[in-house]
């Protein structure tokens, strides 16, 4: 798995590529985190995703619920089919917001 | 069927429990993302297979792959990585009674991972999300019903997100509704995960409703491999009177009923 981390002002994005799978996870985790620590609003695409399973959706529901805590936006994008079917298997595609692209959530804003 | 689409790929078992020969020339197979119901009266050797499929049994003669592995082959330190590929819900739920619902669920995972305490806490509640016992993790299983028990056990089997699932008799003691819930939720789970199902059972309703393909065995022999509609048309007299649910009246061989009499003794 592959994170990228970018600025796309005033958002925070880490892009994940690849497997997020029990081995990888938590680097993406950590990622993740780390970005929140900057107090920036974040979202996290997901186009690139391969495979996700169930330790990577744990992940991104940690950085969910730490983003609200402190009042900062968090947000999937571009989520690549094999990772939505696990989140919706939790129902959790009802839960994160989920946007079609960065752009269009720079649009909206 | 393509060798690599295949997830589990059985050979010409054979077993014996003492000198009794209880499966006799298995061979059968299920691809990735298929389910496959396993379907037999009582002694006719599904549960022994379904023992074999985990390989907590060595079998007589004839291999089991399972993800293109031989398991009869196996190292123990192999077997052990492999079965981090592999869930198992248990007829009687298995769940340690000492430890809570949400415990069992995370027992996986603190064997087979490393991950942080707050990600195998989320991973388990998620999956009690999915087998509809949120907010249940702190309940002792003594506090469960048997239905809540089958789902639990679900739930642990599937935490680590397996590409192999076996679930036996999910069915089994569970009134109709409680048990075409499960029926759902077998379903749900191949299409979300792509996950390859083997479901033992002798319910004929659940196993019609789940299945892909159904393996119907009796007496240790596969009487028929096929899909749903071919085992519902079949003429064999045996798989009609397991779905018509007609008692066995089978001839008796007099030498051989003498001889599992006697056995031992003259």
């Amino acid at each position: 798995m592959d994170i990228k981390i970018e600025d796309w002002p005033p958002f925070k994005i880490v892009r994940l590529c690849g497997d997020v799978d029990l081995h990888s996870s938590p680097r993406a985790r950590e990622a993740i985190l780390d970005c929140l620590k900057l107090k920036a609003p974040l979202l996290v695409e997901l186009s690139a995703v391969s495979y996700m399973d169930s330790s990577g959706v744990a992940s991104l529901v940690e950085g969910y619920q730490t983003a609200k805590k402190q009042g900062l936006e968090f947000g999937l994008v571009a989520v690549a089919q094999s990772a939505m079917n696990v989140l919706k298997l939790a129902r959790l595609d009802k839960v994160f917001p989920i946007h079609a692209s960065i752009e269009e959530r720079l649009e909206s804003a | 069927m393509n060798a690599s689409d295949l997830a589990i790929d059985v050979k010409n078992l054979v077993t014996h429990y003492g000198t009794r020969k209880i499966l006799d020339g298995i061979s059968f197979q299920a691809r990735q993302g298929e389910i496959m119901v396993i379907m037999g009266g009582s002694g006719s050797g599904k549960s022994t297979l379904l023992r074999h499929l985990l390989g907590l049994h060595q079998p007589t003669s004839g291999s089991i792959s399972l993800l293109g592995k031989d398991i009869t082959q196996l190292s123990a330190d192999a077997m052990y990585d492999l079965r981090k590929n592999m869930g198992v819900a248990f007829q009687g739920g298995a769940l340690f009674n000492s430890m809570t619902v949400g415990e069992n669920v995370e027992l996986p995972l603190r064997e087979h991972t490393r991950l942080d305490e707050n990600t195998m806490r989320i991973m388990s509640r998620m999956k009690l999300e999915v087998v509809h016992l949120a907010g249940f993790e702190n309940l002792m299983p003594s506090e469960l019903s048997g239905g809540m028990i089958k789902r639990a056990a679900l739930a642990r089997a599937i935490v680590m997100d397996p590409r192999l699932l076996f679930f036996d008799e999910p069915s089994a003691g569970l009134d109709p509704v409680v048990s075409a819930e499960l029926d759902e939720l077998i379903l749900i789970l191949r299409d979300a995960m792509n996950m390859t199902i083997v479901v033992v059972t002798h319910e004929l309703e659940s196993a019609f409703k789940i299945a892909d393909r159904i393996t119907v065995l009796d007496q240790g022999r596969i009487l028929m491999s096929d899909t749903v509609a071919a085992v519902r048309a079949s003429d064999n007299e045996r798989i009609q009177s397991l779905l018509n649910r007609t008692p066995r009246n089978e001839a008796i061989n007099p030498d051989e009923y003498m001889e599992r009499l006697t056995r031992e003794i003259f």
